[in-house]
């Protein structure tokens, strides 16, 4: 699950990380206050509107503005609020503003860099840092990875405080900017490890002529294996941001990916999913999903699962490829039979069973009077399919 | 031999009584595994359809009955817990079945197993099986396996059946099937396993079966290139999987232009490993390798 950057900053603010101050606005009038308060509080006329989407890039495209005075920064909110923000990560679709963040503006000395991943070659979490923040981290370790120094740790010990002072003396942080580095770095790593995060970066944290060390930016994703027990994640959740079929599945257990073909899958296992799509693609055809149903498959599994592969209209046809193994291929071939039956599918579906009872489960298939094709294998399925949506 | 199971190994099952670990008990007495005991903690001093001992703790399964091999199907909340009281427990095997546990639970794990005797495979996955002992440590749909000499690894359950099905059709059989699991972080990986079937006299050839997301393939590909002698045939899945979007596994993700199919693929065919173009050619393209 990903949160905005002021949501971030609150989580941050809470495990002692120095934000600037500022607030959240859904409305251009409550921008304006914000930044009247602002003004009025620190004495300082500068002031920076910030677009709150879940994606980076926002300054390029538009979606940051640093401005003097209230009246200005009314402005900015009415340019940023509503517009359609298309950044590197947003795709060419863009995203809708409907949230933004006023703050203070800074002075700033330098721009530091910290993310935090798990790093999954050595199974730890990898604390990362590098003095050319406010550039992509990607850009960065491509071109000068020399300017990016790492730490490793565990749950169990945490971020000792040598690593830390050794990663804050490698940033060049000097006199009391020292002590104040080591303590963000641990306090992000209690924050990642406590709240189940599965990437934190700030980009750029800064260094200000004051000598204070304060989080800019702020992205934080939440592990979703662990939202069992972080509850108040919940209400960080901003549904306007999420794809509303990927979550349907999800509240169904399933797990589904849309994409831009017009051959719907249903299968079980996510291995077996995504070479699906492959060898869809491999026979000439489209898919215009991922979906796995999970591990077993039955009948009532399955018409969930149409619905939601049916509610993308571009949908011309559907394979349904389940490994039943264990579970009895006759059992399977009468699930599809009757939610098919049951919804009154129009599309043309190829079907492919294998495990304990195939031939059974392939003559019921053939028997139904549907328009369903059992397939005899899974190669042989991929190419009926792709005929069938060809029409 | 098979690798990691013998005619040794007994299994007792964390979480026998639940609703998925009770329906595997009886699917892995039915595939002939030694399934010695059941733990369900407060449910010590029953039995499991009238056969299975249960016990409290995985210290008392143990010291009863000699287990040396735990199968765990406990809910993903608590699943990292039983994983750490095997390995405390010293069991020479864990293997860990559950979807969904949180990351940093399993970074915990790999902390613990450091320095332990226990050889962790899993969790999100379908276990092992060692057909010619009949010895199943988890969910693999054993009717479609067929004893023999091919070794099977794979980070992917379904999969995994296919990959055997496929191998079974052709008349091929296998010495040990082993689902090294789905998520980010977990035990034994492709090297580990690949070292093992290296090792393994009764094991002629490997087909492994990976997936976007990471770099564990790459990392097999230079081990297979510098270490291996035996022929490993290979496919990878997600080849038309977007960037950024988690593939159903919650290690299935290409991440930072990395861990994409087609990376994954060349590196594997410089190190000279046969690569299945289709899911419907494994068990051929294994064949073709031999």
């Amino acid at each position: 699950m990903k949160i905005h950057e002021y949501q971030a900053k609150e989580l941050f603010r809470r495990y002692g990380i120095p934000v600037p101050q500022g607030d959240v606005a859904f409305d251009v009038q409550r921008a304006e206050q914000i930044a009247t308060e602002l003004i009025k509080e620190t004495n300082n006329e500068t002031v920076v509107v910030k677009a709150q989407i879940h994606a980076g890039g926002r300054g390029k495209g538009g979606g940051v503005k640093v401005v003097q005075g209230a009246a200005a920064a009314n402005q900015a909110a009415a340019a940023i609020m509503g517009m359609n923000l298309i950044t590197h990560q947003t795709g060419p679709e863009g995203k809708q503003v409907g949230r933004l963040l006023v703050e203070q503006g800074m002075d700033i000395a330098r721009e530091l860099y910290v993310g935090l991943v798990v790093d999954r070659e050595k199974r730890q979490i990898c604390l990362m840092t590098s003095t050319e923040g406010g550039m992509e981290i990607e850009e960065v370790a491509a071109n000068t990875p020399e300017k990016i120094l790492k730490a490793w740790f565990d749950p169990k010990t945490g971020l000792l405080p040598f690593k830390a002072r050794e990663l804050a003396f490698g940033l060049g942080l000097t006199g009391k900017q020292v002590g104040k580095g080591v303590k963000i770095m641990q306090a992000l790593t209690e924050l990642f490890i406590r709240e189940d995060a599965s990437l934190l970066e700030i980009n750029p944290l800064v260094v200000t002529k004051q000598d204070d060390i304060i989080a800019l930016d702020g992205k934080i994703n939440f592990d979703d294996n662990a939202s069992y027990r972080q509850k108040s994640h919940e209400e960080m959740r901003d549904a306007t941001e999420e794809n509303p079929v990927e979550a349907e599945a999800a509240a169904l257990g399933f797990s589904y990916v849309g994409m831009d073909g017009d051959i719907g899958c249903c299968v079980n296992g996510a291995g077996l999913a995504m070479a699906t799509m492959d060898i869809i693609k491999h026979e000439g055809g489209e898919p215009a999903n991922f979906l796995d149903v999970g591990g077993g498959a039955d009948a009532e599994t399955v018409k969930k699962a149409f619905k939601i592969i049916l509610t993308d209209d571009r949908v011309k046809a559907i394979f349904v490829n389940i490994f039943g193994g264990i579970l009895r291929c006759d059992v399977l071939a009468e699930g599809v039979v009757g939610a098919v039956q049951e919804m009154g599918i129009s599309v043309p579906l190829v079907v492919r069973l294998e495990g304990t009872n195939v031939d059974i489960g392939r003559k019921i298939l053939a028997d139904s009077g549907l328009k369903i094709n059992a397939a005899a294998d899974m190669a042989d399925g991929a190419k009926l399919v792709v005929g069938l949506a060809r029409g | 031999m098979t690798i990691l199971v013998n005619k040794e190994t007994r299994v007792l099952v964390q979480g026998i009584t639940g609703g998925a670990g009770s329906f595997h008990t009886r699917q892995m007495i039915d595939a002939g595994t030694t399934l010695v005991a059941g733990v369900t903690p407060g449910k010590g001093g029953q039995k499991f359809d009238d056969k299975v001992p249960i016990f409290d703790t995985v210290a008392e399964a143990q010291r009863q009955t000699g287990a040396n091999a735990s199968v765990i199907f406990v809910p993903a909340p608590f699943a990292g817990d039983a994983i750490m009281e095997c390995i405390e427990t010293g069991m020479t095997l864990a293997v860990c079945i559950t979807e969904g546990i949180p990351t940093v639970d399993m970074l915990k794990v790999r902390a613990f197993l450091e320095g332990s005797k226990t050889r962790l495979v899993g969790p999100n996955c379908p276990g092992l099986i060692a057909p010619p002992i009949k010895q199943k440590l988890g969910i693999t749909p054993h009717q479609v396996t067929r004893p023999g000499r091919i070794g099977v690894i794979s980070r992917s359950g379904t999969l995994t059946y296919e990959a055997i099905g496929q191998l079974t059709a052709l008349g091929y059989g296998q010495s040990t099937c082993v689902g090294i699991g789905g998520d980010p972080v977990g035990g034994m990986d492709f090297i580990d396993t690949l070292t093992q079937f290296e090792q393994d006299d009764d094991t002629d050839a490997v087909l492994m079966i990976g997936e976007i997301g990471g770099t564990a393939e790459e990392q097999a590909a230079a081990f297979i290139k510098d270490n291996m002698k035996k022929p490993v045939a290979a496919f990878i899945a997600g080849a038309t999987a977007p960037p950024g979007k988690r593939m159903g596994h919650a290690g299935a993700i290409i991440a930072g232009g990395k861990g994409t199919a087609a990376e994954k693929i060349a590196a594997l065919k410089e190190a000279g490993v046969k690569v299945s173009p289709t899911p419907a050619e494994l068990g051929k393209t294994l064949v073709s390798a031999l």
